[in-house]
């Protein structure tokens, strides 16, 4: 899997994208590697256009946070990331992305969504044990021995903070723990296969404050690890997390540029619109 | 001070329709109940110890039991789930997970066709594909009668429960790497597994008590049944015949079979039900 993180070649990249990309990182700070590239990139659902030419690099290793109004395309673009809109019949994409210096389409769907992992809106455990939940995706593989299986289990919910919580009930149904520590389940979940991406759509919208800040945290601890795109329609959030922040309307990509660029000054009058909550 | 609330005509309809909804509820749960007390009533005199482990007296003899008849019964229901409800559930699973429209059309509308075919109808349909060929009655026949009447109501309940597993799991099945396979396997079915026996276990409730498919396919038998292949009797079918018999203690016995048998449909149901408690108990911590 790490073979897909080897250095990438900048000038491989078509003029657009290094225009924004250099945009986007300035001149003095040393470029991380792109996760994803993205050019031209069109979705439809049907006839229905949900993705406009978007071009669009995500650095590899920090925090990206898609932002923008319902419908705007951001959670569609985060799911074109691991593939996950191929189940969904009458989808069709144009244009290329990127993955490190692969191209997406080239894995099968299931390699690829292991090594881009992704976490939903709603907290979704297996009707399983804490344990099995955890375990799932390693045991996919056939090849980990038991004790192998339960470091990994451990390890991983120790990533996602909830070791402490759970090492007393881990063979207990997972739909007994509260809203905040599934989410946290699916996270160490999504972890314990060691992605090199993890996806977020809206992780928070269906937690409390308290199980928010948590989340948070371990945003920021697992982010030296692996890249993680998140979809937020909380802007505090989107400045708390991020590194690099997307605004999205209408399906197209409004800016790119670092968190604090465009939380602080904008380029575009939409986004500034936005952010300051004149609409949205 | 304000005018009484709620309205005075408000609650009057509120009695009403509570007392009305209240009636029809008693009138239901009472006919069961009547059924229940009658049979035993008349059939009590029959049901001993004998009327379970002995065979069927020769007429004009008093005492016999109907064990046959219940062996038959737990055979014939045994290869019926057998023959029946593996391809009621994978044409269940077909329907939830792969079917598109067209095909799921079909497959819909003939299953609930199927669902219709009077009962007399499949014991004949049986008659001919099983008894003509092999030239006698046995278990075999009336078991694939059986199986083929659970065919639809397995494949509707294991679709309705199979549908009810939320999207969310089969995608967080897939975002981890799992094939849809895989995630049909490993995360939706065993999210369902306790809907689909509940509905399995009414289907076999359901068909443990026709008696037309049996006539034409088990037939009878006044003794034991050995293997598979050889005409048995079962208990819906021993109803029948001692029913219409001219013999008063036939009548007591046919009575009281139908008192073990409207139990065992009660037992099978009850288990049902906490089989289904605790698959919610389970999805809901």
């Amino acid at each position: 899997m790490k073979t897909l993180m080897k250095p990438f070649d900048l000038s491989q990249l078509s003029k657009a994208h290094e225009v924004r990309f250099a945009e986007v990182e300035g001149a003095e700070e040393q470029l991380p590697w792109p996760q994803f590239t993205v050019a031209d990139l069109n979705f439809f659902y049907g006839h229905h256009q949900a993705l406009k030419d978007i071009n669009l690099i995500v650095p590899n290793k920090r925090v990206t946070a898609f932002i923008g109004p319902s419908g705007c395309g951001k959670t569609t673009l985060l799911r074109t990331f691991n593939r996950m809109n191929e189940i969904i019949p009458g989808t069709r994409v144009e244009g290329s992305i990127r993955l490190g210096d692969k191209d997406l389409f080239s894995f099968p769907a299931t390699t690829l969504r292991r090594v881009v992992g992704m976490v939903f809106q709603k907290p979704s455990p297996f009707p399983k044990s804490i344990f099995d939940n955890v375990a799932y995706g390693l045991r996919l593989d056939n090849t980990l021995r038991r004790n192998e299986i339960a470091d990994k289990v451990e390890q991983s919910l120790r990533r996602a903070a909830l070791w402490e919580e759970v090492k007393d009930i881990l063979h207990q149904s997972a739909n007994g723990i509260s809203g905040g520590q599934q989410q946290r389940l699916c996270i160490a979940r999504a972890l314990a296969v060691d992605p090199e991406v993890l996806l977020l759509d809206e992780p928070c919208s269906a937690l409390d404050p308290i199980s928010t800040a948590k989340i948070e945290d371990l945003l920021f601890e697992i982010k030296n690890q692996c890249t993680i795109v998140i979809v937020t329609h909380n802007m505090l959030q989107a400045a708390r997390v991020a590194d690099y922040v997307g605004f999205f309307l209408t399906g197209q990509l409004v800016e790119f540029n670092r968190a604090k660029q465009i939380f602080q000054n904008p380029e575009r009058q939409e986004t500034q619109d936005y952010i300051t909550g004149r609409f949205g | 001070m304000s005018a009484t609330y709620p309205p005075l005509s408000r609650k009057l309809v509120n009695i009403v329709m509570l007392s009305l909804t209240g009636l029809c509820t008693l009138l239901v749960v009472s006919a069961l109940l009547t059924i229940l007390v009658y049979l035993l009533w008349n059939g009590a005199h029959a049901l001993n110890l004998n009327f379970f482990i002995k065979l069927p007296a020769p007429v004009g003899q008093s005492g016999g039991g109907v064990s046959n008849a219940i062996v038959g019964t737990l055979k014939l229901l045994a290869l019926a789930t057998v023959s029946g409800v593996p391809i009621g559930l994978l044409g269940g699973i077909y329907l939830s997970e792969f079917a598109g429209g067209w095909s799921a059309f079909t497959v819909r509308y003939t299953t609930d066709l199927l669902n219709g075919v009077p009962s007399v109808v499949m014991g004949i349909f049986v008659y001919t594909l099983v008894v003509l060929p092999m030239h006698h009655f046995s278990t075999l026949a009336g078991g694939i009668a059986l199986g083929i009447m659970m065919i639809p109501i397995a494949l509707r309940s294991t679709e309705d429960f199979l549908r009810a597993v939320p999207r969310s799991l089969r995608e967080g099945g897939l975002a981890l790497g799992a094939s849809k396979s895989e995630t049909i396997f490993t995360i939706v079915i065993p999210a369902a597994i306790y809907g689909i026996l509940t509905g399995i276990m009414l289907d076999v409730a359901r068909v443990a008590g026709e008696t037309a498919p049996l006539l034409f396919t088990a037939f009878g038998n006044q003794f034991n049944s050995p293997g598979w292949l050889q005409p048995t009797a079962s208990l819906p079918v021993v109803i029948y015949n001692y029913a219409i018999s001219p013999y008063d203690e036939w009548h007591q016995q046919a009575w009281a079979a139908g008192f073990v048998l409207l139990s065992g449909l009660l037992v099978v149901s009850i288990l049902a039900r906490l089989v289904l408690a605790r698959g919610k108990k389970m999805s809901h911590g």
